[in-house]
């Protein structure tokens, strides 16, 4: 595909502006651009064409199952995308007076109100625009309520070694040390190993629950209330939230604040990499401790982003929250739960699930013993998918299973892709064992073959310039 | 911005496949984000003067406190930042401080911009960065340029916050003397969304490339020779690096940065200018007609781009009167009225502004 700066011709234009009907303003001479930039010169019709190009060379889920473990890439409603596109949302300023904002403060509230409920928090924030944001401000709560009982010597946040890479990321970003806690053979939380880490320097703990090997953890009771005991905090990474839903509470479960991914649970389209959302929730003791604008609220709070947040993507979640109700919330966790176990014991016979008990929402295949048997890796076999279609699973997470294969089907497939799913594994299985070669040099039929990642590392290309 | 025009804008990112793909982790499926982030990250680095920038980050607040995080190391701890930027972005980078317990100092403000015989005071071996905004808070442009050689020789690093609009006509950071360029990327059409979903921007030179936050992507070639792009330099990212990693940002604002790239392809270069005059123009026709008003005044002298603080009686009054005739006027700030027009607002329509701001001040 060329690059759009390559199909640029000078002078060309796509729209014309209406005539300033104005006198100009003269800017400074030292203050004005010696260059113009060199952006595209085109066309609406070449413009709009090489985006549809561009989009012809993406796999979204409209374009078939796209099991990627972690992310829950679910279909998202349509309607919840119609909602957030009014024009009652999308034109308002977020400093405009309270009077104006009503509608917008009511999405707010209505949402805060379900999602607290959903999670058993007593207060949420919507400011932070990621999970890994939303992280960030959880830990931030954690680390001012420490500060608010100047309990200084609290300068280890205990992270699971099994944890997403934004957890410790998180807590260093806190000015916490990460203290990695190995998990026991099981994927769960080792609890002599947290025992053994707990103490008057513990503020807390960050936890993925479903963890991210798709358990749930059954001494989580036992868990929360051993770091509360030493005096820490609980974190609850929400991003596997999806399997829980409707069902049992992250603030049941012993847990003093938590992100959601909107993103992921709530019927926001990742959108090739964002945006999402990371709502905040929080027990009431926490609440104080909560982010607000400098310009919105009162000042002299924590600050994770500029004003509210992304709004637009708290209008899809309360849009998705209010058609699925509330026996559409549970019944789309448990479907996800039960298309995730059908896949597994599906697959089960030729790739081995890493833990082969009933699983949540996502399952973790190991694929050592294959690869012993047949040099074919998790890598390669990820390749290979592409050539059916399927967009590859998680590959090589969580840490702790090694050529791991993580799978999350989600609530929004059928029984049909889930078979078809099943029948392409077992044909690879079979593959992997036939001819190994034609899977290192998979896949033959994508968009590019495989991508030389050392030469884009060693000599970084990061943008175009004209020869 | 003319309807028509708006349209192409909000079209594009809705197509299906750009809106329900997750991040570009399988390069093999994903060409067509990649190289939307590729062409994006190009017009960003082309806007700002830069060598590279990365895929997004959320907003420019978060931009901006990023880009302090970049300068830090073990013996400068301290962050300078103007107290004429944005109020928000002054907060954000307070908690990001206070996250790594870092020092943030606000260099003083002296007439509507920043105190440069006071930033000379304040830049002592622990500076790590000095951030200044472009034009800043009060509408007012700085003398951003004169502050590089004072950072540089304390051997801080320069970052400059810059509205992407005006660098259709501004100057850039990187001529400047910034070492890192941040912005909020919310008026490359994106919708106002009470807040979000913005875009944060970040270019840097070659130098700092390594210690950029996000997702970059590269070019490469794939295994028959053909170009290829890839999700780059993830060595600095979290999911490699884990508590060692300098940001744990992970997901960012793709579909925004996609439609920034949009807007500024049927734009080009000349429109972009045009936007950037006719919002200038028309700011400063706003200020011109509101002076001429008993009572009102400009309370900083100096060039200004879009936004400009006016003293006036009855500010409640007034504001409240426009309100009526569904017309957001000024913002209320520091006891006076920051005022902004962009090249969306016809004559006419500021007209009607002046009309009734005269009518509850005679
Ligand atoms: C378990 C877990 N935690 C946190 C995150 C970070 O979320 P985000 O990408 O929205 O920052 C992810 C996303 O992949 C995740 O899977």
């Amino acid at each position: 595909m060329k690059l759009i700066f390559e199909k640029s011709v000078p002078g060309r234009r796509c729209a014309i502006l209406p005539a300033c009907d104005v006198p100009k303003a003269e800017l400074p001479a030292e203050l004005k651009r010696e260059v113009a930039p060199l952006l595209p010169e085109m066309s609406e019709v070449d413009v709009s064409r090489h985006y549809t190009e561009l989009n012809q060379h993406v796999h979204g889920v409209n374009c078939g199952f796209y099991p990627l473990g972690s992310c829950t890439m679910k279909y998202n409603p349509r309607v919840d995308e119609e909602m957030a596109s009014l024009p009652g949302f999308t034109s308002v300023h977020p400093l405009a007076p309270k009077t104006a904002v009503a509608g917008c403060e009511e999405v707010i509230e209505t949402a805060r109100k379900y999602l607290c409920e959903i999670t058993g928090m007593a207060d949420m924030t919507f400011q932070p625009a990621a999970g890994a944001h939303g992280e960030f401000t959880g830990v931030l709560l954690i680390k001012q309520y420490h500060d608010s009982r100047n309990d200084k010597n609290r300068t280890k946040i205990i992270v699971p070694d099994s944890a997403h890479g934004t957890n410790p990321a998180t807590a260093a970003m806190c000015g916490y040390q990460v203290v990695n806690i190995p998990s026991a053979p099981d994927g769960c939380v080792d609890l002599e190993a947290l025992k053994s880490v707990l103490g008057p320097d513990t503020a807390g703990l960050m936890l993925t629950n479903p963890n991210t090997v798709g358990i749930f953890d059954e001494n989580i009771l036992e868990i929360t209330r051993l770091v509360h005991e030493a005096g820490g905090l609980c974190y609850y990474d929400g991003a596997n939230l999806n399997a829980v839903m409707g069902v049992v509470r992250p603030g049941d479960m012993g847990f003093d604040c938590v992100h959601l991914n909107l993103h992921k649970t709530f019927a926001t389209p990742h959108g090739g990499g964002g945006p999402g959302a990371g709502a905040v929730g929080c027990k009431a003791f926490l609440a104080p401790f909560l982010p607000h604008s400098a310009l919105m609220e009162e000042p002299g709070h924590i600050q994770v982003r500029g004003f509210r947040g992304n709004f637009l993507v708290v209008v899809r979640a309360l849009a998705y929250l209010l058609t699925l109700g509330r026996e559409g919330v549970p019944e789309a966790a448990k479907n996800a739960v039960l298309n995730a176990n059908y896949l597994m014991q599906r697959i089960k016979g030729t790739f081995t699930p890493a833990f082969d008990r009933i699983c949540m929402h996502e399952f973790v295949l190991d694929l050592s013993e294959f690869k012993k048997a047949t040099g074919v890796s998790a890598l390669d076999v990820a390749k290979s998918l592409i050539d059916y279609g399927m967009h590859p699973p998680t590959m090589y997470f969580p840490l702790i299973v090694h050529e791991a294969l993580m799978l999350e089907p989600t609530e929004t497939e059928s029984k049909e892709t889930l078979d078809w799913a099943a029948e392409v594994f077992r044909a690879l299985y079979e593959l992997g064992y036939k001819d190994p070669a034609f899977m290192h040099a998979a896949p033959h039929n994508a968009q590019i073959g495989r991508p030389d990642e050392v030469k884009a590392a060693r000599n970084p290309i990061v943008r175009y310039t004209k020869a | 911005m003319t309807p028509s025009f708006g349209a192409i804008v909000k079209y594009i990112p809705a197509k299906e496949e750009f809106l329900t793909a997750y991040t570009p982790y399988q390069a093999e499926m994903s060409q067509g984000v990649l190289q939307s982030i590729f062409e994006y990250q190009t017009e960003i680095c082309e806007l700002t003067g830069m060598d590279v920038s990365n895929a997004s980050v959320y907003d420019g607040a978060t931009a901006a406190a990023e880009a302090c995080a970049m300068a830090r190391d073990r013996k400068r701890r301290v962050t300078l930042i103007s107290g004429a930027a944005h109020p928000d972005v002054i907060n954000t980078v307070r908690t990001y401080c206070y996250g790594t317990n870092d020092e943030v100092k606000v260099i003083p403000v002296k007439d509507g911009k920043t105190d440069m015989e006071a930033l000379k005071a304040m830049l002592t071996a622990e500076v790590s960065a000095v951030y200044v905004q472009q034009p800043n808070f009060y509408g007012l442009f700085e003398d951003a340029e004169a502050m590089a050689a004072p950072v540089h020789e304390a051997g801080a690093l320069y970052i400059l916050g810059v509205n992407p609009i005006a660098l259709g006509i501004m100057k850039t950071p990187r001529d400047m003397g910034a070492d890192i360029a941040v912005g909020e990327g919310q008026p490359l059409g994106l919708p106002l969304g009470y807040g979000g979903p913005y875009l944060g921007f970040m270019a840097t030179t070659t130098k700092h490339m390594r210690k950029l936050p996000g997702r970059i992507v590269g070019e490469t070639t794939d295994d028959k020779g053909n170009r290829a792009y890839v999700l780059s330099l993830q060595a600095r990212e979290q999911h490699i690096r884990r508590e060692k990693a300098g940001s744990n940002i992970c997901s960012n604002e793709a579909l925004c940065a996609l439609t920034a790239g949009v807007y500024l392809a049927a734009m080009g270069p000349e429109g972009l200018k045009e936007v950037a005059e006719g919002t200038m123009a028309k700011a400063h026709y706003l200020c011109r007609e509101l002076l001429q008003l008993p009572g009102v005044k400009l309370r900083y002298e100096g060039p200004f781009f879009h936004e400009f603080l006016l003293d006036m009686p009855k500010a409640d009054e007034i504001l409240a009167a426009l309100d009526e005739k569904n017309i957001l006027g000024g913002l209320p700030y520091e006891g006076g009225v920051l005022w902004c027009a962009t090249e969306k607002v016809s004559k006419a329509t500021l007209d009607e502004v002046v009309a009734i701001v005269k009518g509850v001040l005679a």
